[in-house]
This record gives C-alpha cells, sequence and structure tokens, in this order.
C-alpha cells in the first residue's frame, strides 16, 4: 500500500507577535511548524503502515525552507518525502495549489500506485479546507473530509470505513480505495520520534522537485498564473447587534415556512422583492 | 544499528556548541544533542558576549553574528532606598574595530551559534533529552537518550547540560547542589525605540551601557541586579543567593519589582513593554565547589562544572572557553592515536588551570565564604555609603570637618573600627 500525505509547513500562530514599537506583525523569528491537521494526517497514515504495513511518502509544496518540515515527517517515521519547490509555483492560491499537488502524485504513482493521500482538514494560515477536495477531483479519488477515525481497510477488497464529523453527528462511511482523506485534528497525536529515526531525519536526502520534475507542462495552471483568487479587501467582521427571533414553535412544517415567509417580508422588504416573495 | 561517533556533547549552549564547532571544525566525528526544539529555546543569560572567548574559537563572529550593542560605558551603582553612589567608566577606546563586550539576546544568539556548528560538519540533534551515561567497567561509554532505540556510543562525552547538571549527579561525578554555591536570578526584558534608548543613555549608534547594582534591593542578601541595553531593548534583572532567598522569604520577583521601582531605574525603563519575563540558576560557588572535572571517557564544561566568576559576573567566556578546552583534548589525543582516558584526560584540566578561567576563579575563592559571613556588605556599608554622600553634598551651614566626623563616627558606630578593618583587610585577602 502506498500512501501519501500532503502536508504545508506554516508559521506558528500561537507565537506571532506585535511588535511593540511599530505595532506589525513580527514574523521574524516566529517558528514554522507543520500545519497541525497535517500531524494528525501523518499519524493517521504511520498508524495504517503500523497495523497493514505501507510505504508512506510525504509530500509538500514551498519554499526551499519547508524541507525543514519534512526531516520532522522523516523523523516521525515517514519512509520518503517529496519537496515541490519552483520559482513557478509562487503566488498559488488553492486551485493552483491542489493543481500542482496533484501533479506530483500522480508522479508519484508512477512509481508506486497510490492507494490513499491523506492530509489536514484545513491549515491554520489559510483555513479554506478547498486544496484537500482540490487533489481528489482531478485524481478522480473518493473524498472523505472532516474524518475522525479510520475504523477499518480491507486491503484484498481495496474498501476503507472511516468515521466522519457531520453537522449533528458523526457518519460512518465506506467507500473504495483509492480515496482522499482529509483529518480532523483531534483524531491522534503525534508519536515521539525514535532515535534512529531522528538520525535518519537529519541525513536523508530530501529531494526537490521542481516544475518539469513533477511533470507539469501547463505553466499557466500554477503559481500567480494559475490562481484566479482575488483578495479585494480584509477586514475586520462586525459582530451584528441583531437579536436572533425564535418563530412558530409550536407550528408544522408549512405553519413554520409560513411564519418565516411572514417575518422576511415585514423585516426585509428589499430582500423579499428581490427574491419574488412580495411583488413591487 | 548502533550509533557510535567520536564524541558527543550533550547541550547547546555556549559550552556545548564551542565544543562541538572546535571538535567538528578538526574534522571529528561529533554528535550534538540538546533537549530544547532549537538550540537556545532553554538558554537563559543577562546576557553580555565577551569577544575574546569567541573570537578564539570563531575568529570572524562579529561578520554575521546577532549582536545588540558594544559597551563602552560601565556603571556602578550602591543603591541605598530612595538614592544611589556610583561610578562609571566610559572609553571612546571600546568603540574600536573589534569591540570587547556587546549586549546580546540568547534565542538570536544561540540559534546563530548552533548554525555554526552544522555548518562546521556536527550532527545537531535537538528535542532529546540525555537521560543517563552509558558506563562500561567504570568507563562512560555513550548516552542513553529519551527516545526508543535512544543508546548511542562516543569515545568520550563532553558534558555541557548547563547548572545542575543532572546527568553528572546522577552518574556521581558530583552531589546535589548546595543551595548557598546557587544564585538564582530574574530578569525582564522592556522594549524601548531605539531612539529613547540612544537618549536615555547618551549614546549613539550601537553603543551600549551595563550598570551593575548592588544595595538595598537584595533586602541584604548576596546578591546584585544589573541592566543592560540591548538595540530595541533594556535588561533589567537581580539575582542573589539560593540559600538567602530560602532564608529572607523574599521572593524574587519582589526584587524585581522593587528594583523596577527604584527612583534611580524608573526614568530608564519608563514607557518600556516587558515582554519577557525568564529565571535561571547560576553557580556562583567558584573554586571550592568546582567538581572534578573529568574521568574515564567524559569531561564536564561550562556551567554544568561550575565553571563562573560571579565576582565580575563572567560565566559564559568561561563555558566557551572549557568547551573550547574540552574539544581540544579529545583532538589532541585523537591526533596521537590516545583512548579518551582519565588519565589522558588530565591535560583538560591542566589547560583550563593554565588559563584565566580556573585562574580568576583561584583568585576569588575565598569570597564567597567570606561574603556568607558577612551580609552587612549588602546592607550596611551601601546605606553608610549613600548617607556619607548625602551628608558631604547637602550644604546646610555645617562646616565639613564636622561633616566629616559625622560620616566616620556612623561607620563606626554601625561597624566598630575593628569590623571596618576586618573587613577591609579579609576584602584584600579574597580578592589579591
Amino acid at each position: 500500500m502506498h500512501i501519501v500525505v500532503c502536508i504545508k509547513q506554516v508559521p506558528d500562530s500561537a507565537q506571532i507577535r506585535v511588535h511593540p514599537v511599530t505595532n506589525t506583525i513580527m514574523r521574524q523569528g516566529v517558528p514554522a511548524i507543520i500545519n497541525p491537521f497535517d500531524l494528525a494526517a501523518i499519524e493517521e497514515a504511520l498508524q495504517l503502515k503500523d497495523r497493514y504495513g505501507a510505504r508512506v511518502t510525504v509530500l509538500t509544496m514551498g519554499p526551499p525552507q519547508a524541507e525543514a518540515a519534512l526531516r520532522k515527517a522523516i523523523a516521525y517515521g515517514a519512509d520518503d518525502v517529496v519537496l515541490l519547490t519552483d520559482r513557478a509555483f509562487a503566488g498559488a492560491d488553492t486551485l493552483a495549489t491542489s493543481f500542482a499537488l496533484a501533479q506530483a502524485i500522480r508522479k508519484l504513482g508512477e512509481e508506486e500506485a497510490v492507494d490513499l493521500v491523506m492530509t489536514g482538514k484545513q491549515t491554520i494560515d489559510g483555513d479554506t479546507a478547498q486544496v484537500g477536495p482540490g487533489i481528489a477531483k482531478r485524481l478522480d479519488l473518493q473524498l472523505l473530509t472532516y474524518v475522525s477515525e479510520i475504523t477499518d481497510l480491507d486491503l484484498s477488497a481495496g474498501k476503507i470505513t472511516v468515521q466522519r464529523r457531520s453537522e449533528g453527528g458523526v457518519q460512518v462511511i465506506k467507500t473504495r480505495l483509492p480515496a482522499l482523506i482529509t483529518m480532523l485534528e483531534s483524531s491522534n497525536t503525534i508519536r515521539f520520534a525514535s532515535m534512529p529515526n531522528m538520525f535518519r531525519a537529519e541525513r536523508q536526502v530530501v529531494p526537490q522537485w521542481n516544475r518539469d520534475r513533477a511533470g507539469i507542462e501547463d505553466a499557466s495552471k500554477i503559481g500567480l498564473k494559475g490562481s484566479p483568487t482575488v483578495v479585494s479587501k480584509i477586514f475586520t467582521p462586525r459582530p451584528s447587534s441583531q437579536r436572533a427571533k425564535m418563530v412558530g414553535a409550536d407550528l408544522d412544517a408549512t405553519g413554520v415556512a409560513n411564519a418565516v415567509l411572514d417575518v422576511l417580508s415585514s423585516d426585509h422588504p428589499r430582500f423579499a422583492r428581490e427574491i419574488g416573495l412580495v411583488t413591487p | 544499528m548502533t550509533e557510535k561517533f567520536d564524541a558527543i556533547v550533550v547541550g547547546a549552549g555556549p559550552a556545548g556548541n564551542a565544543a562541538a564547532y572546535t571538535l567538528a571544525s578538526a574534522g571529528l566525528d561529533v554528535l550534538q544533542l540538546e533537549r530544547g526544539e532549537t538550540p537556545g529555546t532553554k538558554n537563559v543569560q543577562g546576557a553580555i558576549l565577551y569577544s575574546d572567548a569567541l573570537e578564539r574559537i570563531i575568529p570572524d563572529f562579529r561578520n554575521d553574528a546577532p549582536l545588540e550593542r558594544h559597551v563602552i560605558e560601565q556603571r556602578m551603582w550602591v543603591l541605598d532606598e530612595d538614592s544611589f553612589i556610583g561610578t562609571s567608566y566610559r572609553s571612546d577606546a571600546f568603540n574600536s574595530e573589534s569591540p570587547n563586550r556587546y549586549t546580546i539576546l540568547r534565542a538570536p544568539f544561540d540559534k546563530w551559534f548552533s548554525e555554526k556548528v552544522r555548518a562546521a560538519g556536527a550532527l545537531v540533534i535537538c528535542e532529546t533529552t540525555v537521560t543517563e551515561l552509558l558506563q562500561e567497567n567504570g568507563r562512560v561509554v555513550g548516552v542513553r537518550t529519551d527516545r526508543e532505540d535512544g543508546d548511542i556510543y562516543a569515545d568520550v562525552v563532553i558534558l555541557a547540560d548547563g547548572v545542575n547538571s543532572l546527568l553528572a549527579k546522577k552518574a556521581g561525578f558530583h552531589g546535589e547542589l548546595d543551595p548557598k554555591n546557587v544564585a538564582l536570578a530574574v530578569k525582564e526584558i522592556h522594549f524601548l525605540s531605539e531612539e529613547i534608548i540612544q537618549s536615555r543613555f547618551n549614546i549613539k549608534g550601537n553603543e551600549g551601557v551595563v550598570i551593575e547594582i548592588a544595595g538595598a534591593v537584595t533586602h541584604g542578601m548576596v546578591g546584585t541586579a544589573f541592566l543592560y541595553t540591548n538595540r530595541e531593548s533594556i535588561t533589567l534583572g537581580i539575582g542573589c543567593l539560593l540559600s538567602d532567598f530560602k532564608k529572607s522569604g523574599v521572593a524574587p520577583y519582589t526584587l524585581l519589582e522593587e528594583l523596577k521601582n527604584h527612583p534611580a531605574i524608573i526614568p530608564l525603563i519608563e514607557g518600556g513593554e516587558m515582554k519577557e519575563y525568564a529565571a535561571h540558576l547560576i553557580p556562583e560557588g567558584g573554586y571550592k565547589a568546582v567538581p572534578r572535572l573529568y574521568g574515564e571517557g567524559w569531561m564536564i564544561a561550562g556551567d554544568s562544572a561550575g565553571l563562573v566568576n560571579a565576582v565580575h559576573r563572567e560565566g559564559s567566556n568561561l563555558a566557551m572557553t572549557s568547551g573550547r578546552l574540552a574539544a581540544e583534548t579529545v583532538i589532541s589525543l585523537k591526533g596521537k592515536g590516545l583512548p579518551c582516558t582519565q588519565a589522558n584526560l588530565g591535560i583538560y584540566k591542566a589547560a583550563l588551570d593554565g588559563s584565566f578561567v580556573m585562574k580568576d576563579l583561584k583568585k576569588y575563592r575565598q569570597l564567597p565564604e567570606i561574603l556568607h559571613g558577612n551580609p552587612h556588605f549588602f546592607s550596611v556599608y551601601p546605606q553608610l555609603l549613600n548617607r556619607a554622600a548625602h551628608t558631604m553634598l547637602t550644604v546646610d551651614g555645617e562646616d565639613k570637618h564636622s561633616k566629616e566626623k559625622t560620616v566616620r563616627n556612623s561607620f563606626v558606630e554601625h561597624r566598630s573600627l575593628f569590623g571596618l578593618v576586618g573587613d577591609a583587610f579579609r576584602m584584600w585577602r579574597a580578592t589579591r
């Protein structure tokens, strides 16, 4: 079994400080860590390795200094690592990032077919939770997001069973491999590296893949060029001062719907007109 | 899979880094183990860097080491409740091409030093605690770490694991630290703009000022305080003997708070934002408290060996020098194809004895006992000195002869003529 874990090196947001004199964010000296959600993905992959036997390859895209995150991954027990790094990747949004990572995973699959791709549910610096699903879509993998536990893996049948958190409950889902799983942070705790792995982490060569090595021909899909996302404005959302209203608690479904419509048309006449609730 | 190295260095402070750097530069296969997340995260110092000791290890350190300010002025203040009497020495000669002392912040400095150690070829592994020394037939043959499959072997182990060296204690190389021989120091870093620091201390560019402080702020305990100017911050700290803290029941942070609220200090740190607080033990037992420094397959350096000159507030330079000398001992033995036996490692002790490290400690060997036995050095004298100055500098119609007599009488009254002469003699003997 071949598991590819996608990770990201992020600034430790808990340790970001504001410069006391200039009031600017002090990026310098803020330690870079492995995104905590991704650590859960690494640990889950290593547990699968312990249980079923697997080759775990950890992949990241980032600047050359992201190598430190991959060395940590080796210390935890990853067999192989790949650092996807190229100036052409710079400025990538989640669309371009998932494209580049998907290409690299495809390339890794040429060496040994990939059964499972794992990653954290989101990063703590971007918070989008889009890259994992983006990879799954591009590689046509079964997508399992917000997974808290992998309960079973049947390699011969090519089936995996997981628990995933959903609104108001836990879903138990069984699907076929290959699949992509995004892990919740709280699902496990990263292991304490063994001494031999600590040595291996210091000594193992970290392969750096540029665009060509990752087999990316279309430069318009990576980096800034491949990133349609534009951040037009950043602001602090203001908390709403409006109070919530309870309507139709003792009514049936139709009654509740009618009560909601009444509130909408009286409190938000413009919205009601726009959706055609009331004719102007 | 058993790992074996020429040498293992435990700890990545000044002593450990000096040792690992020197060993690796000589082409030896060296492993350095550090328990902190990165080198420097566990290390605390005032901090003053003494150029000479580092220059002998990395001659061109000024090119890229993160230095704060070079010291051009040293003030010595003796405080009473609301006054101080002091001296200062300031010289433009300290603005030379290669200044003699710098203020530093240890976190960035240690990171830099460690990068040099790695670049020299040492294998540096962090987040790994050495739990004990591996011994075979009375000989240290390696270390055991807190990790799975954590035994690592080496021809020699250099212990640079800091004050309160648990490893040396566990191996029976020295006993429990005596509270009389350890100071507990606390410090704070207050951020202020470069311009404010420059104007408050009458300095320009990267010039810096050091203030050493004694007197009322220690509540009569054996100890001193300090203020260092960094580039964009001021470090303020105070330390006293652990045994005195125990006896007085005064909390260290209380002393620091009082120091910060002393009329002589308030205007210097006003408007600053406190960003860091740290506490650390300092081995101040001096010459007589230095433990065995080497044995079969091991040497000990820096704070873990108690190599601190408390009188002159020197420690990191003794640490770097001892680390370097320990490494040079190994290099010399390896060059001759000799094993690191106790007999052969004796040259480490000889090298230390021949250096300023042991010579300085020996010079002040009597001092700790004298200070323990004479607490009035830290209570009565500061008060008398301040009152004498106050009397002499107050013009109130009283003639100078009478004023001198008042001052003289106040000294005799508080300390007796016999006591004064005795103190003078003891101090002379302890520091000659």
